[in-house]
């Protein structure tokens, strides 16, 4: 089946998405992006430890840039300018590369979106030549300004980062979908494959993931089950679903030839 | 004598350094690095001419695991 995912004209096979925070060790975050066959992956940008063991092991030789398309974040920013500074930092970090995941957030405790910050730093980066793939809330009129803002992505919560809640307002969801015309990944929420699987029915372009698969007591396995959900989400969607109804004259099994019924 | 902020951390230099001898020094060299020199992006390609001077603020990342 040809249905690519395309992002800022790129087109990719995998409509998950990863995290590579909190494995046990590099080798387990590998081992679950192969097992996810995520094609992007979001990295962190973060100081360089001063003391640093030259022999240290590093995420770039576990995670090579030629198997994987680097989509650095900012995470733990709270203003538009300290997300700017990670991003540009990133760029410079990574040769050039412009695709970006900008997530700009409000409060410690629930990590929640400030989209004010976000919209500013969506402005500045996209002026800068950045692709901007967004993290927001799933407010539909937010999302669409971004998109007017010229973010090659939209990718709204389902639930806070980390919560595992699920789709908790699959309505918002529609809502943004049925305005924007570039990709809508749902960042953030999903628990388990199920819940990939609705975000996909319900036509998202794509998900986005990190502690689903590392929280998880098997993130192998776990990112296997993901990859299915995503793919049988999509293949959901595209095949398009039965009405729903509250009940059906019409039996799966043929109605003539029953036993014991009289001949007329 | 000069003191530069290293992310955040005040070190001390007997005499001006470029920053790649800063680099050197901190065993950083060959590592995929970036910097920001006083809230601009010093290129890679500037670490052998730009010379530190007392009171830069520099701030050196690395890629790490992340969601």
């Amino acid at each position: 089946m040809n249905d690519k995912l395309i992002i800022a004209g790129k087109s990719y096979n995998s409509r998950l998405l990863v995290g590579t925070g909190k494995y046990k060790d590099f080798t387990e975050t590998r081992a679950a992006l192969d097992a996810s066959g995520a094609e992007i992956v979001t990295v962190a940008i973060r100081r360089t430890n001063l003391g640093q063991n030259a022999n240290e092991p590093n995420l770039l030789d576990a995670v090579p840039m030629s198997k994987f398309t680097y989509l650095p974040n900012t995470a733990g920013c709270y203003t538009a300018d300290d997300a700017v500074r990670t991003l540009r930092l990133a760029r410079e970090l990574l040769d050039g590369h412009s695709l970006v995941k900008l997530e700009v957030l409000g409060d410690p405790q629930s990590l929640y979106p400030n989209v004010i910050e976000t919209i500013a730093a969506a402005k500045t980066l996209v002026a800068e030549g950045f692709q901007v793939m967004v993290y927001t809330s799933d407010d539909p009129i937010v999302a669409k300004q971004l998109e007017d803002i010229g973010c090659v992505a939209v990718m709204p919560l389902a639930s806070l980062i980390g919560s595992g809640m699920g789709i908790l307002n699959p309505w918002n969801l529609q809502l943004i979908m049925e305005r924007l015309q570039v990709p809508v990944i749902v960042d953030a929420g999903v628990g388990t494959a199920s819940d990939a699987a609705i975000a996909m029915e319900l036509g998202c372009a794509g998900v986005l993931m990190n502690t689903a698969i590392a929280g998880a007591k098997d993130p192998v396995l776990m990112a296997s089950a993901m990859k299915k959900g995503v793919e049988a989400g999509r293949e959901a969607f595209l095949a398009g679903r039965m009405p729903k109804k509250l009940y059906s004259a019409s039996p799966s099994s043929p109605t003539a030839g029953i036993i014991g019924s009289v001949r007329s | 004598m000069i003191t530069v902020s290293i992310n955040g951390e005040a070190r001390q230099f007997p005499q001006t350094i470029t920053i790649a001898a800063l680099i050197e020094q901190m065993s950083l060299t060959g590592k995929r690095i970036a910097l920001e020199r006083n809230g601009e992006i010093a290129p890679r390609g500037t670490f052998a001419t730009q010379q530190l001077a007392d009171g830069d603020k520099l701030e050196i990342v690395v890629a790490v695991g992340g969601g």
